[in-house]
């Protein structure tokens, strides 16, 4: 049972390893930019998936942990001067803390009033921040140049910022493997399954719940710190944006949620599907009515997403891909 | 003080019409525990199908409002057929995900064709001025509108065969087939009445206010507040519920900025969620 | 001697409905107790308020010498005391062995994942389940679901063992079966508390008897002593159907 001996440990090395190299060697900002892109739609579809495709929980609003993480990222790094990789850190433990304490009162919900109760606080959150004039109120912060020049100019910035979110990229790939096979995650199947019969097994599904939720925003909410430092300017219509976490859940479901690769191949297709719709001269006016008809389709007829759809066929891959 | 209080009337008026538009959403939900999210994307197909009869082809934009809802209950049952129809027993993950994939539909073609500028309908009502406070024509025609069509609603639920068909269903399905009503197609007829609401409610606000093909989703927002205040799944909540949203929303303006009424709307929408999720008015306890 | 289980006047209201009154009764060390009486009696609410689903109205019980009362489920369990379900709950999407690892990972022992399996791999077997433990649990026979209901149970390592009706809906073959699997758990010095319809099989397994009608306690006692019962047998004259199986077995 050597963790070397697992086949996940390399796929997920290997990916990283890919997105890191194919720009870096040849330095190709084109390509960086977008798979730039492409990790951070990762990160929010593995962590969703901690909620959904774990707990059994339909976070709709989670976008407000990467919106959230955004912000304290660039008001510690822009008004205070911090480091970038702290600002992150202490970002994504703020809003742990916050989403533990939106946990204690929203997971008390079940089924679709969880999923207005999550609809309503990125919303609340939304028009709150665009009322804190610190945090510049409905226009948002602009970072200056100079927040850059610690990272060498921002040319290099771009660079680290890049290498940074590919780190997260894979962290996230690592915790939902962890959780996967934890005596924790266990305890999340069962209570995705039945809540009741897990309690009367021995889980504690407020304890679980609450815990797991508060997980799902940490990574995300670095990764907000860390696109909206490269991104160089932060709003609250762009942060809280719904439909990216409606995007996220799509490619949740492509990909196939409950399992680790699901929502990373998820991710990967539903972005290079976005890309090539919006760059062809024919479809990128109709970019949103096909991503619609896909996701109809595969809600109606592969509901198990591609992982679920492989797993049926070849069962002996179903081990491979968790 | 007199200054408040016509701001609140004016929410009050407002709030009708809110209460017309979360109407449809709490029927679906109340009849198949279904949360539509095609609701924003209709109520934003009903301004722009006003909008096209009166400025296209002329007349009132109170007259389209019938073709707009004809067109809506067809919408409807073709949406219901497409996207609804095979997720209703599974989890509500999946009908959230088949209605908010015809949602991303129509938005995606809206704004190809429409482009997401705004848009005006040209027409105005004359007002009544008392006081120094003027009460705009349209806004009480609009609130009128609103209550005649929830009260024919009501009547319809109460005293017609299809009517006490979809209550029977939304109590108990399976009770209802026992007694021989076709529970499939009187799922497909509350879905369309849903959505005929939703999409003259849409039209109602496009008598109010410039718009465009995104306007909905702000509107499908706030049908989900004013239908947790008065209850999932109670249309007449839903009424009161709009009433109050617009009281709410009428009270606070003349001393918060406007920007702050969002913040207070969403924070009482989570607590009442959390606090109440059966609505303020229901009888017995809450959970 | 001190009792395993002590419940003292246990009472639950449901709107105008006393599902349960005034229920005292004790349960010792590796005993089994019988829990009989019409549908609707109040059964499965005792199981209910004993492992915590429910909030009794009032009442006290007593575990292992420590008042469990007011307990949530999952606190219950960890304690000691497991149980079944009437109306089967598997968790559906998770084989046989992950329903049972959970048992086991989440029970009185706490037991690691590896341990865990080590041990549901066992009770699988020992219930008789052993073919089917890579099958997902929705896909089991009715029978089979029951039986994962007590390994899953078992995994956690209980002081006591509540069994809601693991006999009904199943056929001869498999109620035989069944019986040598609940004897075997006696063996183990496991006490049981079982609700039961099969008269044959109440009569064979407990120790004693309880009989409960309209939420309260009719009659206790040793199972000849109960089924001759004048009370008990008025009160099942009610019920035609169960009355004729009590008489005709007892
Ligand atoms: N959660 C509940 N809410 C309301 N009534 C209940 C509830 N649980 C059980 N009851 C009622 O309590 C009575 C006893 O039920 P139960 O304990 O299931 O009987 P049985 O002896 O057949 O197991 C029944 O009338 C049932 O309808
Ligand atoms: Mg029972």
């Amino acid at each position: 049972m050597s963790l070397l001996r697992q086949p996940m440990l390399w796929l997920i090395l290997g990916a990283m390893a890919l997105f890191a190299g194919l720009p870096g060697f040849g330095g190709d900002v084109a390509l960086r930019e977008g798979l730039f892109l492409t990790a951070i739609a990762i990160i929010l579809a593995s962590n969703l998936n901690l909620m959904i495709g774990y707990t059994g929980y339909v976070n709709f609003g989670n976008i407000v942990f990467f919106g959230l993480g955004g912000y304290f990222g660039v008001w510690l790094t822009t008004m205070h001067g911090w480091p970038l990789v702290p600002a992150a850190i202490v970002a994504a433990i703020l809003v742990s803390t916050i989403a533990l304490f939106f946990g204690l009162g929203i997971l008390r919900l079940r089924g679709s009033y969880f999923t207005l109760a999550t609809i309503g606080i990125n919303e609340a959150v939304r028009a709150l921040v665009s009322n804190i004039d610190a945090w510049g109120g409905s226009t948002g912060m602009y970072l200056s140049v100079s927040v850059y020049q610690p990272l060498g100019g921002p040319r290099q910035a771009l660079w680290i910022v890049y290498f940074l979110v590919i780190g997260i990229m894979g962290a996230s790939l690592f915790l939902s493997w962890f959780i996967r096979r934890s005596k924790f995650g266990l305890g999340l199947f069962a209570i995705r399954e039945d809540e009741d019969a897990a309690s009367v097994l021995g889980v504690h599904p407020a304890l679980y719940k609450s815990v797991i939720y508060s997980v799902s925003g940490f990574l995300p909410a670095m990764a907000g710190a860390l696109f909206f430092f490269k991104n160089g300017v932060i709003q609250p219509d762009q942060a809280f944006d719904l439909t990216m976490s409606t995007e996220a859940i799509v490619m949740l479901m492509l990909g196939g949620q409950g399992s680790v690769t699901g929502a990373a191949v998820g991710a990967f297709l539903y972005d290079q599907l976005r890309s090539t719709l919006l760059t062809s001269s024919m479809f990128s006016q109709f970019q949103l009515v096909i991503a619609g008809i896909l996701l109809l389709l595969i809600v109606l007829f592969v509901p198990g997403g591609l992982i679920g759809w492989i797993g049926e066929r070849w069962p002996r891959l179903r081990r491979v891909l968790e | 003080m007199f200054g408040v209080i016509a701001s609140m009337v004016d929410g009050l008026l407002l709030g009708a019409v809110y209460g017309l538009a979360a109407i449809g959403l709490t029927l679906i939900w109340g009849v198949m525990n279904i949360i539509n999210l095609t609701h924003g994307a209709l109520i934003a197909l009903g301004m722009f199908g006003v909008y096209f009869l009166t400025a296209r082809v002329g007349g009132s934009p109170y007259v389209a409002l019938l073709p707009v809802a004809v067109l809506g209950f067809v919408a409807g049952l073709a949406i219901y057929g497409l996207s609804v129809h095979r997720v209703i027993a599974r989890p509500p993950l999946m009908s959230l995900l088949s209605t908010f994939a015809v949602n991303m539909v129509i938005i995606g073609a809206g704004t190809a064709f429409w482009s997401t500028s705004i848009y005006n309908l040209p027409f105005s009502v004359p007002g009544i001025t008392w006081q120094g406070f003027t009460f705009t024509g349209a806004h009480m025609l609009a609130a009128a509108v609103a209550v005649v069509v929830a009260g024919a609603l009501y009547l319809f639920m109460r005293h017609t065969r299809l009517g006490k068909a979809i209550r029977a269903v939304a109590n108990n399905r399976q009770a209802a087939e026992l007694m021989g009503i076709p529970s499939g197609r009187i799922l497909a007829v509350a879905f369309a009445l849903g959505v005929a609401l939703a999409a003259v409610a849409g039209g109602l606000i496009a008598t109010l206010f410039p718009f465009t093909v995104l306007s909905g989703s702000g509107y499908q927002l706030k049908s989900f507040v004013v239908t947790v205040l008065g209850g999932l799944g109670n249309p007449a909540g839903a009424l009161v519920g709009g009433l109050l949203l617009g009281l709410i929303e009428g009270g606070v303006t003349p001393f918060i900025a406007v920007s702050w009424t969002p913040v207070i709307e969403f924070v009482l929408f989570v607590l009442i969620l959390i606090a109440f999720p059966k609505g303020l008015f229901a009888r017995g306890a809450a959970r | 001697m001190t009792a395993l289980l002590e419940v003292t006047d246990l009472s639950i209201q449901f709107g105008g409905l006393r599902a349960v009154s005034e229920v005292d009764f004790s349960l010792a060390e590796g005993e089994i107790l019988g829990l009989i009486g019409p549908n609707g009696a109040g059964k499965s609410t005792i199981f209910n308020l004993i492992n915590g689903v429910l909030p009794p109205s009032s009442g006290r019980i007593l575990f292992g010498g420590v008042d469990i009362t007011g307990w949530a489920p999952y606190r219950v369990v960890r304690h000691g005391l497991a149980r079944t379900h009437q109306i089967v709950r598997p968790l559906n999407d998770m084989s046989v062995l992950e329903n049972c690892v959970v048992g086991g990972c989440f029970g009185r022992d706490n037991l690691t994942l590896a341990a865990a399996r080590h041990k549901a791999a066992a009770v699988i077997e020992e219930v008789g389940l052993g073919e089917h433990r890579a099958v997902l649990a929705r896909h089991l026979t009715i029978a089979h679901k029951k039986r994962l209901e007590i390994a899953r149970a078992l995994c956690a390592n209980p002081r006591l063992l509540l069994l809601d009706e693991v006999l009904a809906g199943l056929n001869p073959t498999e109620v035989a079966r069944m019986i040598e699997v609940l004897k075997a758990i006696r063996r183990q010095g496991v006490a049981i508390l079982m609700i039961e319809h099969l008269m044959q099989a109440i009569m064979s397994l407990s120790d004693r008897v309880m009989v409960l009608n309209f939420g309260r306690k009719l009659a206790e006692g040793t199972p000849a002593a109960v089924v001759n019962d004048p009370a008990v047998i008025e009160a099942y004259l009610g019920t035609p159907d169960a009355a004729h199986k009590l008489a005709g077995e007892g």
